[in-house]
């Protein structure tokens, strides 16, 4: 059985392997302003959308970039918001749903365009088909295509090339890479089981003499953008747990390797862009790693079964099945659940809130450390962040002036890493000891694990992942606002913080490289990477892990 | 001002390409190129009436007929999901004793250490099709009981709907319910 365990884990990364450098070559590609063989491709599509939208030409102070990135995301923000207040209102409404409450409107629209796919609601029951399609659908290639394009831009800065213009990278994200792909993918899932029809529910007569509505809609466009914009989102209330959102291990093994494509080709088009392959390389070996390990541990922990199930007589050999789908079983559902917090999707196939402590506890620190890949853009960003903290940390060691890529780290730029750094547990920590003190009641699990249930709906949202630990009576007035705020700041302070850095960095002159640079191209920074990961990253919320995860697999494997 | 509106012009024409287009699009052709999975890849009987879906699971609670996993929704495919137990919740230990209790009483033959775990615990979705092969044949002592037939046959219809993992190594093992007591169903006739 061991053996089918090893496949799960090896086909998709090796499918990942496979697929990513010509990614990273495509990727580096279809951003450069030089002309290119895909301007000749895609030249007809964008020059349409520049006729209709307007054209941009001219390159962009990082001011300016990122006030246009926030400026159209507001506008996004606010389409979606009208599109689910008044769906009681618009077409394609069969089951005739009344328009979304402000907070929950306002929380699902936050959710979608910041990329977490947060959801309070349940699709069956929430969304009609026109809010799923106009605003969700449109949320969730508008979300990765704002946070490749920032990405782009920070590279480039960091390249010593001009910032760009973010309604360019934009229009080239959706054209050259998101829409084709996800229309190419929709269809495969179609073929693969998933439904695709605008019909209504359907009522079937069951075989032991009952009735069962079986609701279904546009989900193959759907699911395709969801998985390949590492967004997560779920059509319906299940996610890809949901037999029609994910129909069996084929759909699984696209979903798995879909979610980590663009994430780590982002490493390898970054060294390509900026002229350091080799550097690109190891940070993507470093992430690579890293990510084996939380999936090992993973896998190990579900493994295990429930003890306190074992005493009661039920077998556990299969592992721990509650909350998982035969069709997966545990080894597939552990590495979807490893990857989908790794990579800051938030696709379930497995509900998180039944894993074993230990499996909860990594899903919690794959989202905590949003550097493990990450999601599409941000993840890169939140990479480059600790990248220059591994320099720094280096360079105070034989106390020499840290340089990255050639640009001298100095005062300012360590600044706003420092605030950069401290922003993710500001999000996490202080709105989870309100949560715990001010709205227990909305918290259904007692105990150590009610904790780990704040911790991880506020991690989730810090980090824009989307997963849910469930679990929670969520949709109230405080989850839908705290949420929503907290993923709005874990959003777009550090993208505008990491422009800012790349953007001073820009500026610098070029430090010649001398026998005394500390190298960022080798086996050694790999581990300093990993270790400033580690130690700044994770150590910040020892204590609270602790508290939660911890005590709870301790309390629960002593009997 | 200028750049709030060319902001304003350029979402509502990006909402209109990836909110309607695309979807519209691969609706629209894969309605076409493959319309019974498009529409959710229903079953129907001899008389045109839809009896499911070969992907969802459907709830089955006569004890004639192979069962299906716990459902806090009832298979309810409207409305997907479970309660989400975590390990250490104490109603997660009472629910399972509970089913516990109810299985030893339909299958006395059977002691309740021998019950595989998928069977006793909610899937994820509550809609899960399958339930795996061993859970399958915990049962049939109970379902050769109830309907007289033999246990060798019975076990052999299990093993004709068990379906191997997905090109022999990805997936698990597991037993399409559906079809499986549609075959009961059908030697029960005979």
């Amino acid at each position: 059985m061991l053996i089918y365990t090893y496949a799960a884990i090896a086909v998709p990364f090796l499918l990942v392997l496979l697929l990513v450098r010509p990614a990273g070559w495509y990727l580096a590609k279809a951003f450069d302003y030089n002309p290119t063989g895909l301007d000749r491709l895609f030249g007809p599509l964008e020059r349409l959308i520049y006729r209709i939208g307007g054209h941009p030409r001219h390159n962009q102070t990082w001011r300016d970039y990122a006030v246009s990135l926030v400026l159209v995301n507001t506008v996004m923000l606010m389409l979606a918001y009208l599109v689910f207040r008044l769906q009681g209102q618009l077409p394609l409404n069969a089951a005739g749903l009344p328009g979304m409450r402000p907070d929950l409107a306002f929380h699902t629209a936050v959710s979608f365009i910041t990329g977490s796919n947060l959801q309070h609601y349940s699709g069956e029951s929430g969304l009609s088909y026109l809010s799923q399609m106009m605003a969700v659908v449109f949320l969730m290639f508008a979300a990765p295509a704002t946070s490749l394009a920032a990405a782009m831009a920070c590279i480039r800065a960091l390249a010593d090339k001009p910032l760009g213009n973010f309604y360019v990278d934009l229009v080239r994200a959706l054209t050259r890479v998101l829409l084709p792909a996800a229309f190419v993918l929709a269809l495969v899932f179609v073929a693969l089981g998933t439904p695709q029809t605008l019909e209504p529910a359907v009522t079937a007569q069951t075989v032991d003499s009952g009735t069962q509505t079986i609701a279904r809609g546009p989900v193959g466009s759907f699911v395709a953008i969801k998985m390949l914009g590492t967004n997560g989102g779920g059509f319906f209330g299940a996610n890809s747990a949901h037999p029609y959102e994910n129909p069996g291990a084929l759909s699984n093994l696209l979903q798995i390797v879909l979610m980590l494509l663009i994430p780590a080709a982002i490493p390898l088009a970054y060294g390509r862009m900026t002229g350091h392959a080799r550097h690109g390389r190891v940070l993507f070996i470093a992430m690579g790693l890293l990510l084996l390990l939380l999936v090992g541990a993973l896998l190990a922990a579900e493994h295990a079964g429930n003890p306190a199930l074992q005493a009661l007589g039920l077998q556990q050999e299969q592992g721990s099945m509650e909350g998982k789908e035969n069709r997966f079983g545990v080894a597939q559902s552990a590495v979807y659940t490893a990857v989908t917090t790794a990579s800051e999707t938030g696709a379930v196939n497995t509900m998180h809130d039944t894993l074993s402590p230990i499996g909860g506890l990594v899903a919690l620190i794959s989202m905590l450390l949003n550097t493990v890949f990450g999601g599409i853009g941000s993840g890169f960003m939140n990479v480059l962040l600790y990248a220059i903290v591994a320099v720094f940390l280096s360079g105070l060691m034989v106390g020499r002036t840290p340089e990255f890529l050639g640009k001298k780290i100095e005062v300012r730029e360590m600044k706003l890493i420092a605030v950069t750094l401290l922003i993710t547990p500001l999000l996490v920590l202080v709105p989870s000891a309100w949560a715990v003190a001010a709205h227990a009641d909305t918290i259904s699990s007692p105990g150590f694990h009610g904790l780990t249930q704040a911790v991880y709906e506020f991690a989730s949202a810090a980090a824009n992942n989307g997963s849910g630990f469930e679990g929670l009576a969520d949709n109230t007035r405080f989850w839908n606002t705290a949420t929503g705020v907290v993923m709005m700041l874990g959003r777009y302070v550090p993208i505008l913080l990491l422009l800012a850095i790349a953007a001073s960095l820009s500026v610098k002159r070029l430090v010649p490289q001398t026998s005394g640079t500390f190298r960022t191209d080798t086996g050694l920074f790999g581990v300093v990477f990993v270790a400033a990961v580690l130690i700044v990253g994770a150590l910040t919320f020892f204590p609270v892990l602790a508290l939660g995860p911890i005590a709870e697999h301790l309390s629960l494997w002593q009997r | 001002m200028r750049t709030i509106y060319a902001s304003l012009r350029l979402s509502l024409l990006l909402m209109l390409v990836c909110g309607l287009f695309y979807n519209m699009a691969v609706t629209g052709i894969a309605q076409v190129i493959m319309p019974e999975r498009a529409d959710g890849s229903l079953l129907q009987d001899g008389e045109g009436t839809i009896i499911g879906s070969s992907l969802i699971g459907q709830l089955f609670t006569d004890p004639g007929y192979f069962q299906s996993r716990i459902s806090s929704t009832g298979y309810a495919a409207d409305a997907s999901g479970s309660t989400n137990y975590a390990p250490t919740h104490p109603d997660l230990a009472a629910r399972v004793d509970r089913s516990l209790a109810d299985w030893r009483q339909a299958n006395p033959e059977v002691p309740a250490g021998q019950v595989p775990g998928d069977l006793l615990t909610q899937s994820a979705s509550g809609l899960d099709p399958h339930i795996s092969p061993e859970a399958a044949y915990a049962q049939i002592p109970r379902i050769s009981r109830l309907s007289g037939i033999a246990q060798d046959e019975l076990r052999a219809l299990v093993e004709r709907h068990t379906e191997g993992r997905v090109l022999g190594f990805l997936g698990e093992p597991v037993v399409w319910l559906l079809p499986l007591n549609l075959d009961l169903d059908a030697r029960k006739e005979q």
